[in-house]
């Protein structure tokens, strides 16, 4: 049937009865050959460096997701480390400022002390010093009295002086009884 | 064109069509230097011709992927790609010009001529019944003839020879016809100088329509190929 066909497809186009036997052969030896040398001068080649390509490309974006995994995780770390560190900055803060609270009650307590201290020893001194000026006051009274008496009692007191002294004597308590 | 001889030549008792030959090996040899030219500094970072060739794979492999699963459809590959390959080329050799050397036609599309096709017709077929038999088993294979129902055997038969017939005569009519009348519009209407002129554009025109024909006529005989390959192969369908 189908050599039939052929004979007539042939016989139509070509102009000649006969089949061309020889081209069918020729031409399925020429396609298996061609097909042959495909595959070993370009075929293979060209799918094998397909393949490697596509196993470049799978293995990059194996490596890019496991890197930026990586890069989320040290991301994560970072981000503790660094609200680890703020805390830690926060404690320390309020740790000084403690100690500064103390250090600023106990150095005013110590300076309130101080002064306190130093206010008592200015009074006691005053008072010393007012107790010792009021004993120098008393004694250089009590000489200059003594030496005033010697001086009145070495002078010759005349009649009329010691009248003199008299009245004014009784002029002073007179006064001080009109005055009363 | 019609009425030109052929060159035959009587060897070991077969008839060969010299023209046939010579054109089918310069075929072969066009789609063999395409090939390596395309693939000889093959890089990671394809450039130029060597995009075009993965282009070419990677079409035939959807050609492939449309009728069956990569896994049964892989094998057959390397054949696809060297029938489009082939097949294109060959379609292309008859448009430019054609030869007649001492009233015998030597330069032609070796597609226009019904005995190649239907060889390249015939060796796919048997392909397809070989792979359908080693890859699905005998009584599967012979299943197949009488599924759905037993009367269908006739017309799988038939079928069979159908599809043979259709796969080569389709791509031998397409190119066969194209050649004829792009030699009628060179042979018969370019005779003088206004014929020349008149029959310039008509035939730029059929000639740009029949690459087109062309590269469809690769298309189509590769994608029927894996029809028919998916046909006996696939165990659902």
């Amino acid at each position: 049937m189908l050599a039939a066909l052929q004979t007539a497809a042939l016989g139509a186009a070509a102009g000649h009865g006969a089949v061309n036997s020889g081209d069918i052969i020729f031409q399925l030896v020429a396609f298996i050959l061609l097909m042959l040398l495909l595959r070993k001068f370009a075929w293979g080649p060209l799918m094998g460096v397909m393949k490697q390509r596509e196993e470049h490309i799978a293995n990059e974006i194996d490596q890019a997701e496991k890197r930026r995994q990586e890069a989320e995780k040290l991301l994560e770390e970072q981000r503790e480390l660094l609200k680890q560190s703020r805390q830690e900055a926060q404690t320390i803060l309020e740790n000084a400022r403690k100690l500064a609270e103390e250090q600023k009650e106990q150095i005013v307590a110590s300076a309130r002390a101080e002064a306190e201290r130093v206010k008592e020893a200015a009074k006691q001194e005053i008072e010393r010093e007012k107790e010792q000026a009021m004993a120098a006051l008393r004694e250089q009274v009590a000489s200059l009295s003594v030496l005033i008496a010697s001086k009145v009692i070495e002078r010759e007191l005349t009649e009329q002086d010691q009248r003199k002294l008299i009245e004014a004597y009784i002029k002073d308590i007179q006064e001080v009884g009109g005055a009363r | 064109m019609m009425d030109h001889k052929a060159p035959l030549y009587e060897l070991f008792g077969l008839t060969f069509n010299l023209a046939n030959v010579l054109m089918v090996t310069i075929t072969c040899i066009i789609v063999l230097a395409i090939a390596i030219a395309a693939t000889r500094n093959l890089s990671m970072r394809p450039t130029g011709l060597q995009n075009f060739m993965e282009w070419v794979v990677d079409f035939v492999k959807g050609i492939i992927k449309s009728n069956m699963d990569w896994e049964t459809g892989g094998r057959f590959h390397l054949l696809g790609l060297t029938l489009i390959m082939y097949v294109f080329v060959a379609n292309m050799l008859g448009l430019p010009f054609s030869v007649v050397v001492h009233d015998e036609l030597w330069w032609k599309s070796p597609t226009a001529d019904p005995a190649i096709t239907l060889t390249l017709a015939v060796m796919v077929v048997a392909l397809s019944h070989y792979y359908g038999i080693k890859l699905r088993g005998a009584s599967e294979y012979l299943k197949g003839f009488t599924s759905p129902m037993w009367f269908m055997f006739p017309l799988k038969i038939i079928e069979e020879f159908a599809n043979t017939l259709t796969l080569g005569l389709r791509l031998y009519g397409n190119i066969f016809a194209g050649e004829i009348l792009l030699a009628l519009l060179v042979g018969g209407l370019a005779t003088g100088v206004g014929g020349t002129i008149a029959a310039i554009i008509p035939t730029m025109v059929w000639q740009a329509f029949s690459i087109f024909v062309g590269a469809i006529q690769a298309f189509i005989f590769t994608m029927l190929t894996m029809v028919y390959m998916a046909h006996k192969v696939s165990h659902d369908h």
